[in-house]
């Protein structure tokens, strides 16, 4: 039995996706090569990202393929703060992503940069006000501010039309990679000067995302070579991951909606049966206005790593927090600024469900869940006592 | 069975999970993850505390089949295991981290653990063997004499040992390497591990003196005279004859010893080698890994001092709170902190930590 509830990290590729990338891994040719096979491929290159645009509100200049989300955020904040020498400080959140906070900090430490955090409520928002007073400010040094459009683990989405009022004339950029395709996100509507996307997230590819960048802008780049994508980032374009990440996203789209209220349904239908079943786990994921398929939890009295070993030796695939580069596990970044003390962040599990998952499964994994906690408090207990 | 393998990336312990798989258990992989600052790469013969273990763990358990995860025991390693060995030697004895480890990590931590979550042992790439016998489970040398760890072990009781499993006992470490080979494991050709895993550098005199201080102290003959001057106390070993750096020859010209070291005074006592012999052990935290000897009663037995020393010939009784040991031969050099390990022919019978000697 396999149950996987971890489609945050990355999602099932879905079926056109998979055609999509086998017909034109077929196909011979470098997208910048000027003879007839390469005219061929950059067709297709661009047919994709034409189509691409249309579903996330852009131009299709605006789209820069990358080939990481990871890539894409560390463009868009060594980019930005390069871009501009005379401002060095970045502003984001104290809960995004890795790939958001690490340019930062390795800015921050050999650049002179300098970082500010803006702080989380417990609504699981970016605290509006503070943002104000910072830009109120500081506004003349502020370089970028990147504020996640949805997070991670908690699912909450954030109030980014509001980031950008607030910013006025300063970039905003919003790493996208959760909502897209997910939830509403027009790049355009929305007013953002820079946006992540990323494939494998909504059942494309691993290897290819994008930074949408508006049109007219220049970023300093991080990877330099062929200039392939607007001279900001180069690179021989991957065709195959490019075209199969805009079938995907087609079929997301397309059918977002629905697959909103089924996932939905889904952790709602999971939240409410776990209160009954284990009524000291709390809920720490936001229900609305977020993400459909999050469902993030404290189990007192446990470690998360001894939930995930149990949980994957029953066939159910989860996750929690981060690991170290040895792979020691570690306290939630997001839990922490939330609020919750090291112990609970310790103690808490990301279950993220997708569109492949069924009611059956949640029962499934319901059914196990307090063997698997008990196991994990024994383990917890004697832990403790050495 | 659902045991826990605990797999350092080494040869051996990737042998050992194969194994216990292969008798039919329900086996995950767990590498402990005992330094909280892992070094990236391993450097010289090590194996345990880098990333590049973990990773070769893991490569292990892919090959193998079963599922990995690393368990953070820095702390746990560094209260029990190294501010220990730092406080043994601060107080003049030589203690062996190694014991120390299996007692109160591999098989105590992590054992804990697997019995929590609801496993029934754990499996290591130990050389040692358990037998069903008349006295129960009971543990005994390897057949390879030169790979044999029932030393390390002897710190673990029964209730430890009950949840032990060494599946390579019974096999040489060249067939261990050639096994692992035909099971295509990566680490079939990895060094084996020799040092003390957290001295990175090997140098243990050196890593001692940075924690413990290097403080200039004086050497002494037995009668008090001072012969010449120490550069730190906690660097010499009882029974260590090089690098003493004394000028003043003896009337016999005969070589001198360190006999003591006394952490106190700052003190390192030196004399010929006759005044090193042993003919007395005692040692406390008596650990039986099987059934307890009757109390007052003596036995003829083996004695071992080191991880690798030769067994000794000996008489042994115990009165619940100390191990008495009287050698048939005496013994030159013992340092007080040291694993005193009995055995009844290749049975490891219990174990003492050495707290004096005649």
């Amino acid at each position: 039995m396999t149950i996987y509830l971890d489609h945050a990290a990355t999602a099932p590729i879905n079926g056109a996706a998979i055609e999509a990338l086998n017909a034109q891994m077929r196909k011979v040719g470098n997208a910048s090569s000027l003879h007839n096979p390469g005219r061929s491929i950059r067709k297709d290159v661009e047919d994709a990202r034409h189509a691409l645009s249309e579903l996330v509100g852009a131009a299709p200049s605006e789209i820069i393929f990358t080939g990481s989300g990871t890539e894409a955020n560390n463009l868009a904040i060594k980019g930005f703060f390069w871009q501009s020498p005379e401002r060095n400080v970045i502003v984001t959140s104290a809960f995004e992503h890795h790939a958001i906070l690490d340019p930062i900090e390795w800015l921050v430490e050999h650049e002179s940069a300098e970082q500010i955090l803006i702080p989380i409520t417990r609504a699981g928002l970016i605290d509006l006000d503070f943002l104000k007073a910072v830009v109120a400010s500081r506004a003349a040094e502020i370089a970028v501010i990147s504020i996640m459009h949805s997070n991670n683990e908690l699912g909450a989405i954030q109030p980014i039309a509001e980031v950008v009022n607030i910013a006025r004339e300063i970039p905003v950029h919003t790493d996208a990679v959760q909502s897209f395709g997910k939830v509403e996100f027009n790049f355009d509507s929305l007013g953002v000067t820079a946006a992540t996307i990323s494939a494998h997230k909504v059942g494309g590819p691993l290897g290819v995302a994008a930074l949408i960048l508006k049109r007219g802008l220049d970023l300093t780049p991080i990877l330099h070579g062929g200039g392939q994508e607007r001279e900001i980032r180069s690179g021989t374009l991957n065709a195959p991951a490019i075209v199969a990440f805009t079938a995907a996203a087609q079929d997301a789209i397309a059918n977002r909606e629905e697959n909103f209220r089924k996932v939905r349904h889904l952790r709602d239908y999971f939240i409410s049966r776990l209160q009954v079943i284990l009524p000291d786990v709390r809920i720490n994921s936001i229900s609305d206005p977020a993400l459909p398929g999050i469902l993030n939890a404290t189990f007192p009295g446990t470690e998360s790593d001894a939930l995930l070993l149990l949980l994957d030796t029953e066939g159910i695939s989860a996750s929690a927090g981060s690991a170290c580069s040895a792979g020691v596990p570690r306290p939630s970044h997001v839990l922490m600024a939330l609020g919750l003390s090291e112990s609970d962040a310790d103690a808490s599990l990301r279950l993220s469900i997708g569109t492949t998952n069924t009611e059956k499964e949640i029962d499934q994994v319901l059914a196990i869940l307090p063997s698997v906690v008990e196991r994990a408090r024994n383990a917890f207990v004697v832990s403790e006592l050495i | 069975m659902k045991l826990i393998a605990a797999m350092s990336g080494g040869v051996d312990s990737a042998v050992a999970a194969a194994r216990a798989v292969e008798a039919g258990h329900e086996v995950i992989g767990v590498h402990l993850a005992l330094s909280s600052n892992p070094q990236k790469y391993r450097s010289g013969a090590r194996g345990c505390c880098t990333i590049e273990d973990s990773h070769d763990a893991r490569r292990a358990a892919d090959v193998i089949g079963i599922p990995f995860y690393i368990w953070d025991m820095a702390e746990e390693f560094h209260e029990n295991v190294v501010e220990n060995f730092l406080s043994e030697y601060a107080g003049g004895r030589t203690p062996n981290p190694c014991l120390r480890c299996n007692e109160k990590i591999k098989f105590a931590a992590v054992l804990d653990r697997a019995r929590g979550l609801g496993y029934d042992g754990v499996v290591t790439g130990h050389y040692a063997q358990m037998f069903e016998t008349e006295l129960g489970r009971t543990m005994h040398r390897a057949v390879d004499p030169a790979k044999d760890q029932s030393y390390v072990l002897a710190v673990l009781n029964t209730e430890q040992l009950a949840g032990a499993h060494f599946p390579l006992g019974d096999t040489v470490k060249d067939e261990v390497r050639i096994e692992a080979k035909r099971r295509g494991l990566y680490v079939a050709n990895k060094p084996d591990s020799h040092d003390i895993c957290f001295v990175p550098s090997g140098d243990n005199a050196g890593w001692l003196r940075e924690r413990l201080g290097s403080d200039v102290g004086p050497i002494l003959d037995q009668d008090g005279n001072k012969l010449g001057e120490h550069k730190g106390a906690y660097t010499y070993t009882v029974g260590q004859r090089r690098g003493l750096g004394i000028s003043v020859p003896t009337a016999g010209g005969e070589a001198r010893y360190v006999l003591k070291i006394e952490p106190k005074s700052n003190t390192v006592v030196v004399g010929n080698h006759e005044s090193l012999a042993v003919i007395k052990i005692v040692g406390d935290r008596p650990i039986w890994c099987g059934p307890a000897p009757v109390s007052g009663s003596k036995y003829p037995g083996l004695a071992q001092i080191r991880a690798h020393g030769s067994p000794l010939a000996c008489t042994y009784s115990h009165d619940g709170i100390e191990i008495s040991v009287e050698l048939d031969e005496p013994l030159y050099g013992l340092a007080t902190g040291q694993g005193l390990v009995i055995y009844d022919g290749n049975r490891v019978v219990g174990s003492a930590t050495v707290s004096h000697t005649e």
